[in-house]
C-alpha cells in the first residue's frame, strides 16, 4: 500500500520509538485522517439519505486522483519536477478545482446510471449495493483500460502521456517539496502538513455551514430524517439524492488532490481500500454524521500511525479493523452517534 | 380473484415474468423426477469428459475451469444461506475461504503432514469456530454494519496470512499435497488409476472417442483436472442434500421468519440471535470447505493475493444474480460468475469491465435474480394480482 510512504524515513519500530517521535507520528496521522475525513463524508452522507453503502465512492475518489495528475502533466509535461509549495499552489488549486469537478461528474454518473433507476423502483437495499459494486468494478476497469478505449478514437497517439500503460502507476510529475515551517515539540511541521489538515478542515466547515444553514441542506436533512414526510412537505427528493452524490464527489475530489500531494502515485484501484477506510472512518464516527466523519477520520489516520508505529507498518490495516470492530462493539452507533437528520437545526 | 389469463402475463414492469416451468405429464411422477435429477447428475459428473461444443472453454482447460465454477458454486450455495436464508450481509466471507485453506495448507504442508481427509473436517471444525467468534460479536451490530465488519474481517485474515512467517507470509504455502489417490499413480503416464475414461472430441456437431487424452479414475495429479471437479461435485451434492435438509426443517423456518422481521420472530419464541449466529457459522464452515479444497487442488499453492478482498463482493454478486435465497439460483450464480469469464477469454482484458456492467444490467432487469426463490415468485404474483384487482395503483 502507497501509504507506507507516508512514514518510510522513520524505520525501526517500538514502543519506545512511538514516544520518542510521538507529534512525528500523530501529525502525519491528522493529514492522513484528514483526506480519509473528507472521503469519508461522502459516504456519510450518501447513507445519511438513502441508507447504502455507496460501494461507488472509492472510485469516484479514483478519478480524482487521476484528475490531479492529468492537470499537472497538461500543465508541466512528464519531466519530473520538484518544487516548494509556493511555486505551486497556483497549480495546485487548479487541479483540486479539475478534480471536484471530474469527481462530482463520476459521482452523477454514479448516481444517474446505478442508484436512480433502482431507487425509483423501489428495489430491495441488497439490489442497489449489487448495482453499485457493478459501478465501482466498471469505473476501475475503465480507467484500467483507458488506452484501449482511447485506441478505439484513435486518439492513443495523441494522449500518450495520459494513457499509455493504463495499468501501472500514474505519478504526477509535479512533487511539492515540504518545508519546515516551525517546531512542535520535536517535529518540524511541514507546510504541506498544514495546507493538507487545513484544506481538509476548511472544506468541512463549510459543508456543515451548508447543510445546516442553507435551503437545500435543509432539505438534505429532511429526506435523511424522514424521506415520506419530506415528500409530503414537498422536498425533491431526487434532487436532494442528486445534491448529496454531487457534493460527496466534490469533496473526494478535494482529497483526491490532497492525496496526489502527499503520496503522488496512483493506479486503477488505488480508491479501494481507501474507500475502506474512509467508510471505516465514517462508521467509527457515527454514520450519517458529517462531524462524526471529521472525527472518525482523524481518530483512524491518527491510531493507524500510532498503530504501525508499535506493530509494524505491515499490521497498519489490522489495526484499522480491529479498531473498526472495538469501538462498533462498545458503540454501535459509532463516537459521536448517527445524526445527519437529527442535527441540531 | 380473477380467474381470467394469467396475471403474471400483464407484468409490464419489467420485473421479469416468474419462471414458471410446466412439467409435460408424464414427468410429474415421483419416480420420473428421480429419474431426472440422477440423469442430471450423471451429466454434471460426465461434462469435462463430454467436452461439448460451444460450452467448452477454448483458451484454458476445461477440467480445470470446471473445477473453479465448481469451487464457487460450492461458495456461492454456503453464503446463499448466510445471505439468502438469515438475510446477513457478509462482505467477508473470503476470510473463511482463506481460513479453511490455510488451515488445510498448514496441516498438510507446512508444519506438518496430516492425509487430506482427516484435515478436510478439521478445517470445517476451524471454520465453523473462526465464524463463531466472529460471528457472536458482529451479529449484534445492526444489519448495514455487519457488512463493514467482515469486510474488516476478511481483509484481517489475508493481511495476518501477508505478515506472518508461520503461514508462509507473502510467498504463501507450496506442495500442499493434492487428495490421495486411488490405484496407481505415476505422474503423466496414461496408465494411471484403476482404469482410465477417454474423453470425446468433437468435430463441429459430430463426436469421436478421443484416445490420446484419457482421464485416470482417481488420480489427483498435476495434469489432468477432472478428479478433482468430481471431488467438488460430490462435496457439492452432500452440502445441497444438508442444505435441503436444514431449509426445510425448524432451523430453515427460524432463518426466515428472522429474515423477515426479526421482532415478530422473537416475539413467537425464536431466539433470533442463536439462529442468525447457526446461520453465520454454517456459511462459514461450508466457505472452510471450499478453501480447504482449493488448497489440495491441482496447483497445490495458496498465497494472500489468491483471497483478495474483491473476491467477496465477486462471491456476494454471484448469489444475488443467482437469486438469494433460492440453492439452484446460488449454484448457477456461482458457476456463472467463474465460467464465464473463462468462456470469454477472447475478450480478457475486458472481462471485469464486462462483468461490472453486467451486474448494473442483470439487478435492473432482474433484481431478484436469475432463478429467484418460490417465495419471491409468490409474492411477485401476489403483487401482480392486486394490480390487476385495484387497477395499477399499488406501488411496488
Amino acid at each position: 500500500m502507497d501509504l507506507s510512504i507516508l512514514q518510510n524515513s522513520i524505520a525501526p519500530l517500538t514502543l519506545n520509538d512511538l514516544f520518542s517521535n510521538f507529534w512525528a507520528y500523530t501529525i502525519t496521522g491528522l493529514a492522513l485522517g484528514a483526506i480519509y475525513a473528507l472521503v469519508a463524508l461522502g459516504y456519510t452522507m450518501v447513507y445519511g439519505v438513502l441508507q447504502l453503502i455507496n460501494f461507488a465512492h472509492s472510485e469516484v475518489f479514483m478519478y480524482g486522483t487521476f484528475a490531479t495528475a492529468w492537470v499537472a502533466v497538461f500543465v508541466h509535461g512528464t519531466k519530473s519536477v520538484s518544487q516548494s509549495l509556493g511555486n505551486t499552489i497556483g497549480l495546485l488549486a487548479l487541479c483540486m478545482v479539475v478534480a471536484m469537478a471530474t469527481s462530482a461528474l463520476v459521482a452523477l454518473l454514479v448516481e444517474r446510471l446505478a442508484y436512480r433507476p433502482l431507487i425509483k423502483r423501489g428495489s430491495p437495499k441488497l439490489v442497489i449495493l449489487i448495482s453499485a459494486i457493478g459501478a465501482s468494478f466498471s469505473l476501475a476497469e475503465i480507467m484500467g483500460l483507458r488506452d484501449r478505449i482511447m485506441g478505439w478514437f484513435g486518439l492513443e497517439d495523441k494522449l500518450h502521456n495520459y494513457v499509455s500503460q493504463a495499468r501501472n502507476v500514474y505519478s504526477s510529475p509535479v512533487t511539492v517539496d515540504p518545508h519546515k515551517v516551525f517546531d512542535f515539540f520535536g517535529y518540524g511541521v511541514t507546510d504541506v502538513d498544514l495546507l493538507v489538515i487545513g484544506a481538509a478542515l476548511a472544506m468541512m466547515f463549510a459543508l456543515d455551514i451548508f447543510v445546516r444553514r442553507t435551503r437545500l441542506g435543509r432539505g438534505i436533512r429532511s429526506v435523511a430524517q424522514d424521506p415520506e414526510t419530506a415528500l409530503l412537505m414537498g422536498v425533491n427528493s431526487t434532487r436532494v439524492i442528486r445534491t448529496t452524490f454531487l457534493i460527496g464527489g466534490l469533496m473526494a475530489g478535494a482529497a483526491a488532490t490532497l492525496y496526489m500531494l502527499r503520496i503522488g502515485t496512483t493506479r486503477q484501484d488505488a480508491g479501494f481500500l481507501i474507500g475502506v477506510k474512509a467508510f471505516t472512518a465514517a462508521v467509527m464516527g457515527g454514520i450519517g454524521n458529517l462531524r462524526g466523519a471529521l472525527v472518525g477520520g482523524l481518530l483512524l489516520g491518527v491510531m493507524e500511525n500510532w498503530g504501525s508505529a508499535v506493530f509494524g507498518t505491515q499490521w497498519r490495516d489490522v489495526v484499522t479493523f480491529v479498531l473498526l470492530v472495538a469501538i462498533l462493539l462498545v458503540r454501535p452507533t459509532g463516537i459521536l452517534g448517527e445524526s445527519l437528520g437529527k442535527a441540531r437545526a | 380473484m380473477s380467474t381470467t389469463a394469467p396475471a403474471s402475463a400483464r407484468s409490464s414492469r419489467g420485473l421479469g415474468r416468474p419462471l414458471q416451468v410446466q412439467l409435460p405429464p408424464f414427468l410429474r411422477s415421483r419416480s420420473a423426477r428421480f429419474l431426472m435429477v440422477a440423469l442430471g447428475i450423471l451429466v454434471a459428473y460426465a461434462l469435462p469428459l463430454l467436452q461439448p461444443p460451444f460450452i467448452t472453454t477454448p483458451a484454458s482447460d476445461f477440467g480445470g475451469v470446471m473445477v473453479t465454477a465448481g469451487s464457487y458454486a460450492l461458495v456461492a450455495v454456503g453464503l446463499n444461506i448466510v445471505i439468502g436464508y438469515a438475510g446477513l450481509l457478509d462482505l467477508g466471507y473470503v476470510g473463511f475461504y482463506a481460513t479453511g485453506a490455510y488451515t488445510t495448507g498448514v496441516l498438510t504442508s507446512q508444519h506438518a503432514h496430516w492425509p487430506f481427509f482427516l484435515v478436510l473436517p478439521l478445517a470445517l471444525v476451524v471454520t465453523t469456530v473462526s465464524g463463531l467468534l466472529l460471528g457472536a460479536p458482529a451479529i449484534r451490530v445492526r444489519g448495514d454494519y455487519l457488512a463493514i465488519v467482515t469486510l474488516g474481517f476478511g481483509e484481517i485474515i489475508t493481511q495476518v496470512a501477508k505478515n506472518t512467517p508461520w503461514l508462509g507470509k507473502a510467498a504463501g504455502i507450496k506442495n500442499i499435497p493434492p487428495p490421495p489417490s486411488i490405484g496407481p499413480d505415476e505422474i503423466g503416464t496414461d496408465q494411471d488409476g484403476i482404469f482410465q475414461i477417454p474423453h470425446l472430441s468433437w468435430n463441429g456437431l459430430v463426436p469421436s472417442i478421443d484416445d490420446a487424452h484419457k482421464t485416470p479414475f482417481l488420480t489427483f495429479g498435476v495434469l489432468d483436472a477432472i478428479p478433482y471437479y468430481w471431488l467438488i461435485l460430490t462435496i457439492i451434492i452432500v452440502v445441497l442434500i444438508a442444505d435441503i435438509l436444514i431449509k426445510d426443517s425448524r432451523v430453515g423456518r427460524a432463518w426466515e421468519a428472522t429474515r423477515e422481521d426479526e421482532d415478530a420472530a422473537e416475539l413467537m419464541g425464536v431466539p433470533t440471535f442463536r439462529y442468525k449466529l447457526l446461520a453465520f457459522a454454517t456459511g462459514a464452515a461450508i466457505g472452510g470447505v471450499a478453501g480447504s479444497m482449493l488448497a489440495a487442488g491441482q496447483g497445490g499453492f495458496i498465497s494472500p493475493d489468491v483471497f483478495p478482498l474483491q473476491l467477496s463482493m465477486l462471491f456476494v454478486a454471484a448469489v444475488l444474480i443467482g437469486g438469494a435465497g433460492n440453492r439452484w439460483g446460488a449454484l448457477a450464480g456461482g458457476v456463472l460468475v467463474a465460467y464465464l469469464p473463462e468462456r470469454f477469454r477472447t475478450l480478457s482484458d475486458w472481462r471485469l469491465l464486462i462483468f461490472g456492467l453486467s451486474l448494473m444490467v442483470i439487478v435492473t432487469f432482474r433484481p431478484q435474480g436469475i432463478l429467484p426463490p418460490r417465495r419471491t415468485r409468490r409474492a411477485l404474483r401476489a403483487q401482480a394480482e392486486i394490480e390487476e384487482i385495484e387497477g395499477d395503483t399499488v406501488d411496488a
